[in-house]
């Protein structure tokens, strides 16, 4: 089953440049991406190359130029009850306590107080942060920030979830912690997840496939299947596989970087 | 925390706070009694408390002080409710506040006291014009606050609400909203203290009770210390409304100050 398909997808801007003259700035063309229902897809490609761009088009909070998207094979809606998204700078509601900040997607689909008290208490639960129910977010650390954002997302089962480089702002350690963490939450129940980062070992630890774009013309270059046992544990980093699965990776990323100057940045 | 280690907290902290208003106080009581200020033009404060208890006890303090506290209040509402909406609504629609902001600007540089003259003229020398100039001089603060804390808000707020499916009322009423209380509760309290100087400026003119009227008929009448005396309480409506805006303002916003010390 395809959940979310992208045919020709093209998105420009208009900058200004040196000269102050307004100028057309094409940041997406000929995008083409398939994503599986229930799959983990990793996107990786250099900074500027249109990644956050695609990902705000998915979610609704922007518009494509032409091309078209289907979700569920239905042309994709801005509204939608079906999306979560999970940003780097955590997006936490300051003025609401931490399980608060969980209802919020429960509250706009309407549920009643009691329901979704049960559900954020367990997703709170799973997250590990049941004890801090009642604190505000500037309360927290930015591991444990995440963590929320993440259960908030989680918490109203969305069949679709994108996450624009969710653990760049943590620590390395924190960072390792949240990978295995996630792996095991989504393991559990197989949502699809849209995954954009810079590392590839979170890449090829996490995913199902990984994406490499290219920039300008920001477009899939590659797709290359992480065929590494589930579930996943910690030790799978240090593995055999996993170091031969990067040696692949760093070849085809040195060979495109040969073919194509402009595709650097990452390795 | 027990009383007494409260106090002990505390104590210091609120000395040192009123070092200098006592040093004031005290500076205040000695010049007209060793001659360097003429008593006539300056009465101690011992002697302006003597007035107050005397005014207190003729029921005329009360009198005035709530004639002034029902005007301020009066005029605060109007204009927070105006403010609020307005400032809302510009700061929500981006191209009307564009075009409304130097309009804005005009009229909040325009003195609510150079205008007075016209609001009499206008709407005569009853209670009207008295509210209308404490509304006009808390209007713009209020609405010039809520309108920037609306714009202020952060983006990304908005945005992780719209992937979650907020409505538009969800995302204004539960988003920008709450992110915008801080900057509407500072504004509304800038506008309780320009209320305390309009509804002075108010009673000067036209009026026959509250405590502009009081300070401005005890000078005519040469009656000093009460003049002092009405000075006085006009500090304290000042001081008074601004520590309950305080207190609301805190309730709303407790989420900034909180420290949880476990369940
Ligand atoms: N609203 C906008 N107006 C003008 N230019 C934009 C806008 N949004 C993005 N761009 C431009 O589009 C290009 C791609 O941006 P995007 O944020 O998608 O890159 P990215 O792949 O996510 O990069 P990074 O890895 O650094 O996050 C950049 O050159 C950026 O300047
Ligand atoms: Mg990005």
């Amino acid at each position: 089953m395809v959940k979310v398909q992208a045919r020709q997808v093209e998105r420009h801007f208009f900058v200004r440049n040196s000269l102050g003259k307004k100028e057309r700035l094409g940041v997406l063309s000929g995008f083409d991406l398939d994503i599986y229902e229930g799959e983990f897809l990793s996107l990786v490609g250099p900074s500027g190359c249109g990644k956050t761009t695609f990902l705000n088009i998915l979610a609704g909070l922007d518009d494509y130029d032409s091309g078209e998207i289907l979700v569920d094979h239905k042309r994709l809606e801005k509204h939608s009850f079906d999306r979560g998204m999970v940003f780097q700078g955590y997006a936490l509601f300051p003025w609401r306590t931490v399980r608060k900040n969980l209802e919020a997607g429960l509250e706009i689909r309407g549920l009643s107080p009691a329901e979704r008290r049960r559900i954020s208490r367990r997703y709170l639960e799973l997250v590990g942060l049941l004890a801090f129910e009642n604190h505000y977010p500037h309360q927290l650390s930015g591991g444990m920030r995440q963590r929320v954002a993440i259960a908030r997302v989680l918490a109203y089962e969305p069949g679709l979830l994108l996450m624009d480089e969710p653990f760049a702002a943590l620590d390395a350690q924190t960072r390792e912690v949240l990978q295995i963490e996630l792996l095991k939450i989504w393991e559990a129940d197989k949502k699809t997840i849209l995954f954009i980062t810079h590392s590839i070992d979170e890449a090829i630890l996490l995913s199902d496939r990984v994406a490499f774009m290219s920039s300008a013309p920001g477009r899939i270059q590659d797709i290359i299947t992480i065929d590494l046992p589930r579930p996943r544990t910690e030790e799978i980093r240090n593995s055999a596989e996993f170091a031969g699965i990067r040696r692949r990776v760093s070849s085809l990323l040195r060979n495109d970087f040969l073919k194509n100057m402009s595709f650097g940045g990452y390795l | 925390m027990t009383l007494r280690k409260r106090i002990l907290i505390t104590a210091p902290d609120f000395f040192s706070r009123s070092a200098g208003l006592a040093a004031f106080l005290l500076l205040w009581e000695i010049a007209p009694r060793i001659g360097w200020v003429r008593s006539t033009y300056l009465s101690p404060p011992s002697v302006v408390l003597r007035a107050l208890y005397l005014l207190a006890a003729r029921g005329e303090l009360a009198k005035h002080f709530l004639v002034s506290l029902e005007r301020v209040l009066i005029g605060l509402a109007v204009s927070v409710a105006a403010g609020c909406v307005l400032g809302l609504f510009t700061g929500y629609f981006r191209k009307v506040e564009k075009s409304l902001d130097l309009l804005f600007q005009a009229f909040r540089q325009m003195s609510a006291f150079a205008l007075f003259p016209v609001f009499i003229l206008l709407f005569g020398l009853g209670e009207l014009s008295k509210t209308i100039i404490i509304f006009w001089a808390s209007l713009w603060p209020i609405l010039l606050n809520t309108s920037t804390g609306v714009k202020n808000v952060d983006t990304i707020l908005v945005r992780s609400a719209k992937t979650m499916g907020a409505s538009r009322a969800y995302i204004f009423l539960r988003v920008i909203l709450p992110a915008a209380a801080p900057e509407i509760f500072t504004g509304i309290r800038l506008g309780g203290s320009y209320c305390v100087m309009a509804v002075v400026a108010a009673e000067m003119i036209g009026a026959n009770s509250g405590l502009g009227y009081l300070v401005i008929y005890s000078e005519e009448t040469f009656n000093v210390p009460e003049m002092y005396g009405g000075i006085v309480s006009l500090a304290v409506l000042g001081i008074g409304l601004n520590y309950i805006l305080k207190k609301i303002e805190t309730s709303f916003t407790s989420w900034k100050h909180e420290i949880i010390s476990g369940e």
